[in-house]
């Protein structure tokens, strides 16, 4: 960007990916600028990639003064420490971070871990699973604004928010084949509606909404995942 | 006047060790409540609904704190006393990544390894296991410790590796590591768990061998009922 100060950032991301949302979202939060790399990890994965994450060879990986950083919650706490006058994600006081810290983890394991079984398994349990997800999410972000509470938007904002565009895809997912599926059907419209009003106020920064891909694409690229995974 | 500190935990678990020797090394005095988590208590489930386990780090009125890692990341930020987490963001970042590699892919196949019936499952496992265990011990490379001279968070996190993996082989009779493998692994888990501060929170082997024998047909009844779902 003209006239900013080149901190010398590179990130190696997957447009779709969650994960390299996060570190988006995070990036433009903080007014820091970067070389967007778009590595086709469907294809051959670059030397570049492999040489930058030889353990697990994925994205995203933040390339910083010649040094590898991988991960996205770790990535985003590294910003945090490097560039410490830039807006912070996770706020000062030490409960306040381990709690931020919990629920991001709990999206990691849970919403990721569920929700990617959309790929692999067929509706009945992940949907059970994703409503008992969902509803946690809904009880913990309670009449905030934001995850972040009075620090507003934040650590546990940005860790979640990539995966709501995943939402649309739940939905029509856990509605098709057998009508007896049906029953099973999870609406999170209906499950968690201050989710939903959360993930529309997220959507109005620029940062979301600039990182993020529609549903639509979101539900086209689900489609071809399943089929390569033969679900469908 | 200190804030009182409980934690809740359990007997033989690596977990919880990892939240004790933190404050240990603070030099936080703490309360232990040990629970049996075939019968888990109300105090346990009203602190931690949403994974219902242990440790869980009670810090004066607090709402607890839970997960392991977490737990340790709280006590070297709340507590003074010597870091437990590097200093420098980068390797902070580093201790991190390990911590996770840790966690996912090492512990966790070596565990399936040690009660899976199925024998060709098992040598899935401990290749993976294996595999990522040589990773990890290049990590070791000219260090005592993982965190360099004294123990700290990396340590912590690896600390089932040095704690619990020898008696549960004695526990199953399974010997998944040979005595020559991981030489530096196995140096270190003799050097960390001689360790003072570790030491003087660590129950005597009889005792964990003991403990686990105990679980031991409860232990594989989940572990292979867990297999049939991958």
């Amino acid at each position: 960007m003209a006239g900013e100060k080149n901190v010398g950032l590179v990130l190696l991301d997957f447009w779709v990916s969650p994960f390299g949302q996060r570190c988006r979202i995070a990036l433009a939060e903080k007014g820091l600028p970067y070389e967007y790399v778009e590595e086709n990890i469907m294809a051959v994965k670059s030397d570049r990639l492999l040489r930058s994450n030889p353990v697990y060879k994925h994205i995203p990986v933040l390339l910083h003064d010649g040094r590898t950083i991988t991960e996205s919650l770790i990535i985003l706490q590294h910003l945090d420490q490097v560039f410490p006058d830039t807006r912070p994600l996770l706020p000062a006081d030490p409960y306040e971070r381990a709690h931020a810290r919990f629920w991001a983890d709990y999206v990691d394991k849970k919403v990721y871990g569920s929700g990617s079984k959309m790929y692999t398994e067929p509706q009945m349990q992940t949907n059970i699973e994703m409503v008992d997800i969902l509803k946690t999410l809904e009880r913990e972000l309670g009449e905030k604004e934001f995850f972040g509470g009075e620090h507003g938007f934040g650590f546990v904002d940005v860790a979640l928010i990539p995966f709501t565009a995943w939402f649309e895809s739940f939905d029509r997912y856990s509605f098709k084949k057998k009508s007896f599926d049906r029953y099973w059907g999870v609406k999170v419209a209906e499950v968690a509606p201050k989710l939903v009003s959360w993930a529309a106020r997220c959507q109005e920064r620029e940062s979301v909404s600039n990182s993020l891909y529609s549903p639509e694409k979101v539900y086209d690229f689900a489609g071809m995942m399943r089929k390569d995974f033969g679900i469908e | 006047m200190a804030e009182p500190v409980k934690l809740i935990g359990t007997f033989g678990s690596p977990f919880v060790h990892r939240a004790e020797v933190a404050l240990r090394l603070k030099g936080v005095p703490y309360e232990l409540i040990l629970e049996d988590l075939t019968n888990k208590s109300e105090l346990l489930l009203r602190h931690n609904p949403i994974h219902k386990s242990v440790p869980v780090l009670l810090h004066g009125d607090r709402p607890a704190i839970c997960e392991s890692l977490l737990i340790v990341e709280y006590i070297d930020e709340a507590f003074d006393g010597p870091p437990l987490l590097p200093i420098d963001p980068y390797d902070r970042a580093m201790a991190r990544f390990w911590a996770q590699f840790i966690e996912q892919k090492c512990a966790k196949p070596f565990w399936m390894a040690l009660w899976l019936n199925d024998g060709d499952k098992r040598e899935v496992f401990v290749k993976e296991a294996k595999e990522n265990m040589a990773l990890l011990e290049s990590r070791l490379h000219g260090k005592r410790f993982f965190a360099g001279d004294t123990v700290g968070y990396l340590d912590f996190a690896a600390c089932g590796l040095a704690l619990v993996l020898g008696v549960l082989a004695e526990v199953t009779g399974l010997s998944l590591v040979g005595e020559d493998e991981f030489p530096l692994l196995r140096r270190w888990a003799d050097d960390y768990t001689s360790e003072e501060t570790v030491k003087a929170c660590l129950p005597p082997r009889e005792q964990l061998v003991a403990h686990f024998s105990g679980k031991k047909d409860r232990i594989k009844l989940a572990v292979n009922a867990m297999a049939c779902q991958m």
